[in-house]
Formats: C-alpha cells, sequence, structure tokens
C-alpha cells in the first residue's frame, strides 16, 4: 500500500501548463527522487504536494496506514499536520528568530494550550513549554546544532541553514519529507556528509523521502527509485542504473545530437 | 524569544508604581503634571498593543485609533447612564470587548493583504468607524460626549497598563505568540510548518484590538470629553511612530518610546512656535542614526543578560 499516491496531477499557470498528467507513488520508507532540468515542475509538484498551489486537475492521496486522505484543496497547514514536511530550495527559515525558535515553531501544531494559556500562562504551558524545549533540543543535538540554539538563523552558515531547514521539518513529526535541492550550494565534501545524513534520519525517523536534487552523486547514492521530469511529464522512472541509461533521459539532458556527437 | 525572567519586569512596575504614588502624596506631580502620565500609559497601552500586530506579526495597519474611538465611545455611554465604579469597570471591558469583536470582523476580510495595501485598507476602516459617530445620535456627532464621569486614578490607570504589559509579554513568550512571530518572518514557511496564519493574524489583530479599546475607555474616563476628530487617522500615525521608533518587536521599546515622546513632548510646550519643527527633527534625526529603532526587535531584559554574559552567545540585534 503505497503511503503517497499521485493520480494525473496536473497544473498550468493562464495558458502555461507547469505540471501535466504526474503519476508518482511512494511506498512507505522509500527514498525516491525526483530529478529534471530546470523548470521542468520538480519544485511546483512540492507546491501541489504541500497545498501552496491547487492542482488544476488530478487527486493526492495520502494513507499513513489509516486509509487514503486526500490532500487536494486542504490548506498547508492541514497538510503539515496530516503528515509531510518539506524543506525549501530558496532557504526560508525564520531568519531573525534563534535556531530554537525555528525548531519550536514547528511543534507549534501539537502545543495543547491556546492563546488564553498563552496570555495568562495558566494550565499546562509549564508543562508543555519545558517538554517542547526539551524536545526540540533533543532534535538539534541530533543534528549536531544543539550549540547553536541560540543563535540567529540567519547567522548560521549556509550549510547549517540547510540543516536548520531539514531540522524544523522534522520538528512537525511528519511522516512524508520532500527535501528541495538539500544540497544545492554545497561541496563535495559537504555533500557526502549530507548523503549519509539523509540515510540516517530517514532510518532514525522512520520517513519516506520524496527528494529534488541536482546533484546525481547524491541521488544514485542513496535514492532507491527515480522519477525524471521534463516539461511537467514524467519521462521516464526507475531504479538509478535504468535511469542512468535511459535514452530519454540522456536526451532531456544533454540534448538530442549528443549521442552521436 | 528566550523565556525571560518575570521577576525584573514585576520589580520595575512596582518601582514605577511606588515612585509616581510618592511623587503624587509630597505634591510633586500636580494636575497637569498627571495628565502627562495619564498620557503615557495610555500611549504605552496603544503602541505594545499596536507593536502586537505591526511589530511582532508583522501586519502594517493605520487603524488603530479607530479600535481606540470603539473603546472610548463604549465605556463613555455607559458610564454616563451608569456613573459607578462597577459602571466604569463594565465600560472598560465592553468597550474593549467590542473593539476586539469589530477586529476580528474587519481582520477576517482584510488581512488576506499585504503591507500597503492592508495600511490603506485598516485607515479606511478606521475612517468609516470615525464618520459613524459623527452620524450617530447616542455619540452627539461632531460635538461629542462631554461632562463624563471622570474614573480614572492612578491605581487603575496603572493596574490596566500593568496587565497589558504582562499579558503582550506572556503572549509573545508563548506558542501562539511566536506562530504570530513566524507569520511575520516568513508566512509560506510558517503555513506549511503548520501554522494557521490567517487564525494568528486575525487573533493579534484583534487582541491589538481589544487593548486600543481598553486604551480609549481609559481616556474617555479621565479626560471628560471626546468627539469623533480625536481620534482620527493622525492618531494612528502618532501611535505607529511610538512604535517605530521604540523598535518593531519589542514592548520594552514601546514602553521606554511612549515615555520619552510624551516627555519631549510636554517638554516642548515652553517652546509653543517651533515646537512641531523640533519634534520632527528630532523624529528625523533618531531615525537617521538608529532605523531600527531605539531597541531594534530586542528587549531591555536582553541588553542586560547579554551583558553580564548569562545568553552567551545570542545576539539578538536584526542584521538589516
Amino acid at each position: 500500500m503505497p503511503i503517497l499516491k499521485v493520480k494525473s496531477l496536473s497544473k498550468s499557470f493562464g495558458g502555461l501548463s507547469a505540471v501535466s498528467a504526474v503519476n508518482l507513488e511512494l511506498e512507505a520508507g522509500e527514498l525516491v527522487g525526483l530529478i529534471g532540468p530546470n523548470g521542468a515542475g520538480k519544485t511546483t509538484i512540492f507546491n501541489l504536494l504541500t497545498g501552496v498551489y491547487r492542482p488544476t486537475q488530478g487527486e493526492i492521496l495520502l494513507d499513513r496506514g489509516k486509509g487514503p486522505v486526500s490532500l487536494v484543496g486542504k490548506k498547508p497547514y492541514t497538510i503539515c499536520a496530516e503528515g509531510v514536511a518539506r524543506t525549501f530550495q530558496n532557504i526560508r527559515l525564520f531568519r531573525a528568530l534563534s535556531v530554537l525558535d525555528n525548531v519550536r515553531i514547528a511543534m507549534h501544531q501539537n502545543v495543547k494550550y491556546g492563546i488564553p494559556g498563552g496570555l495568562f500562562h495558566l494550565g499546562s504551558y509549564k508543562k508543555e513549554e519545558e517538554a517542547l524545549e526539551q524536545h526540540a533540543m533533543e532534535l538539534l543535538s541530533m543534528l549536531g546544532l544543539a550549540e547553536k540554539s541560540g543563535e540567529l538563523a540567519a547567522n548560521l552558515s549556509y550549510g547549517e541553514q540547510r540543516h536548520l531547514e531539514i531540522a524544523r521539518a522534522l520538528a512537525t513529526n511528519p511522516s512524508l519529507l520532500l527535501l528541495d535541492e538539500p544540497a544545492a550550494g554545497m561541496n563535495p565534501a559537504e555533500t557526502a556528509q549530507l548523503t549519509s545524513f539523509i540515510a540516517q534520519i530517514r532510518r532514525d525517523f522512520g520517513l519516506t523521502i520524496l527528494l529534488i536534487e541536482h546533484d546525481m552523486s547524491l541521488v544514485m547514492a542513496i535514492c532507491e527509485r527515480i522519477y525524471v521530469l521534463d516539461y511537467g511529464t514524467v519521462i521516464a522512472a526507475g531504479t538509478p542504473q535504468e535511469i542512468k541509461n535511459n535514452k530519454r533521459v540522456i536526451e532531456a539532458y544533454l540534448g538530442e545530437d549528443m549521442g552521436n556527437a | 524569544m528566550k523565556n525571560r525572567k518575570l521577576l525584573p519586569l514585576l520589580l520595575a512596575l512596582l518601582a514605577a508604581y511606588a515612585g509616581v504614588w510618592a511623587m503624587m502624596s509630597t505634591g510633586v506631580i500636580n494636575d497637569y503634571s498627571f495628565a502627562v502620565i495619564v498620557t503615557i500609559c495610555i500611549n504605552i497601552i496603544l503602541a505594545t498593543s499596536l507593536n502586537l500586530v505591526t511589530g511582532f506579526t508583522g501586519q502594517f495597519s493605520l487603524g488603530h485609533a479607530g479600535f481606540m474611538s470603539i473603546g472610548a465611545y463604549t465605556c463613555a455611554i455607559i458610564t454616563k447612564s451608569n456613573p459607578t465604579l462597577p459602571g466604569f469597570f463594565l465600560g472598560v471591558f465592553a468597550g474593549a470587548a467590542l473593539a476586539a469583536l469589530v477586529g476580528i470582523l474587519v481582520g477576517l476580510p482584510t488581512l488576506r493583504l499585504r503591507g500597503d495595501y492592508l495600511a490603506i485598507a485598516t485607515l479606511g476602516m478606521s475612517e468609516i468607524i470615525r464618520v459613524i459617530f459623527l452620524n450617530l445620535k447616542i455619540t452627539n456627532g461632531a460635538a461629542g460626549l462631554s461632562f463624563l464621569p471622570q474614573f480614572v486614578d492612578w491605581n487603575y490607570l496603572f493596574f490596566f497598563t500593568a496587565a497589558t504589559i504582562l499579558l503582550l509579554r506572556n503572549f509573545i513568550n508563548s506558542s501562539p505568540g511566536r506562530a504570530c512571530i513566524s507569520v511575520r518572518e516568513d508566512e509560506i514557511a510558517a503555513e506549511s510548518m503548520g501554522v494557521n496564519t490567517t487564525k494568528y493574524k486575525v487573533a493579534a489583530f484583534s487582541m491589538g484590538a481589544f487593548f486600543a479599546g481598553v486604551a480609549g475607555a481609559l481616556y474617555a474616563s479621565y479626560f471628560y470629553f471626546i468627539k469623533p476628530d480625536l481620534f482620527n487617522f493622525n492618531k494612528s500615525i502618532d501611535i505607529l511612530v511610538i512604535v517605530v521608533l521604540g523598535g518593531m518587536g519589542s514592548l520594552s521599546g514601546s514602553v521606554i518610546s511612549a515615555i520619552l515622546l510624551q516627555l519631549i513632548t510636554a517638554w516642548l510646550a515652553s517652546f509653543p512656535e517651533i515646537r512641531m519643527v523640533l519634534y520632527a527633527a528630532m523624529l528625523v534625526a533618531i531615525m537617521l542614526f538608529r532605523p531600527q529603532g531605539l531597541l531594534g526587535s530586542t528587549e531591555v531584559g536582553d541588553l542586560f543578560a547579554r551583558r553580564f554574559g548569562r545568553l552567551g552567545t545570542r545576539k539578538s540585534e536584526r542584521e538589516v
């Protein structure tokens, strides 16, 4: 039973069709790559999955083992509560806030006390805040950011900011994690470290991961299956080995004549 | 937003209470200077509550005077027909609740807008409220309501001001408060991390309106007299100036700036011809040298903590 099932998903902006009739299926626990040239519609698919855009057509079904739930038409915060978390290609941290606050905000949806509890600090406020901070610090230590918890997110190094994006996504307690170019702007050593890191969080948190990435060393190393997108449609799907030798994929990346050159 | 210690704040409030009380009983503060203190306290309530909307939640509102007028008129009408102490408290809370309700009704449609559009919509909202008061019979039109019973003394004034500061401080140090701040930081990211941004925008807006209503009610029951023109666009700008000058996202900044600006205004009263020129020049100078406001987005408590190194590496100043 797949955890995510996307059926003939389409999105057009005016006359421009960004994504058309895309089918995806992710089994629970899988690590799947989504690759394709620039402008192929990869991030648009993420935005559709997380409710930032509403699909023009198609169905998105999430199944966390309690029967499939449709994500179409749901708001991003509801989809987050359903167990889908994401990172952003262009880092979108809460820059003027501390590392700890970035993670605590992502845990907000599980906080029981409401606005009155916040105003008067009554009821479970103290207990919940302590638990929240402890949980957030545990998460940050797992990601090697514990020492930076008081630092502003804007003052972190680029690689640390990428890690914090992942930490913040994990703080929402997801089943399905969508990573949008986690290795963008990293050097080969950092990418290698990130590769093992992604494998590790998948194990530790029991995640299913869908990953957009241009760095093939990362994609080929950890993805079990790969979907290749070009001009908004899936042109190939399969294991890394199959994708490497797929003629259409090579054409999409390198152009048609390269085979003869 | 490290959870700050409550004790220093309580001590500071207590000191302010005792200080003013002592000066009043020894006659250092006369009726005129007490009016300055009343204005300061009302401005503190207005500025801290607008800061919740504009500084912390990032929603640019130019309609705070409108909410203030709802509190003022509600309290005035209630205390006129029921000039007792319970009537006064009823007036304050009814005025604040009504302002909060209008805040929700106005906020739901307008908070979809961003930045300048929201500013224009809130400006329009507060003008509508003013024109309604101008034309209603019960509010006595442009002449306004006069000879209102006076209930506000230092005790009540202090109670409402301190309560506003403490409640807002509590709120921004709570999870719903952080949700509001995340809306300011990045609305798309906040929404993707499970924050119902519409809910928290409307909540902050209506909480801000609530406290503006309290401030209006206190105004009406100290200054005897209210008319629609007191709550025009200029009043909203005055409050915004306090917030920007103190620092967007700093409650203590708003408090300090409300005190400072009122003291400057009182002091400038001795130079009536060039009063407004000096005031404006001072604002320009402060904005040139401290574009982020007096305190930026830090609180006074953070500055002390940083000085004594308790927060270690924390750098709270927002880099622009």
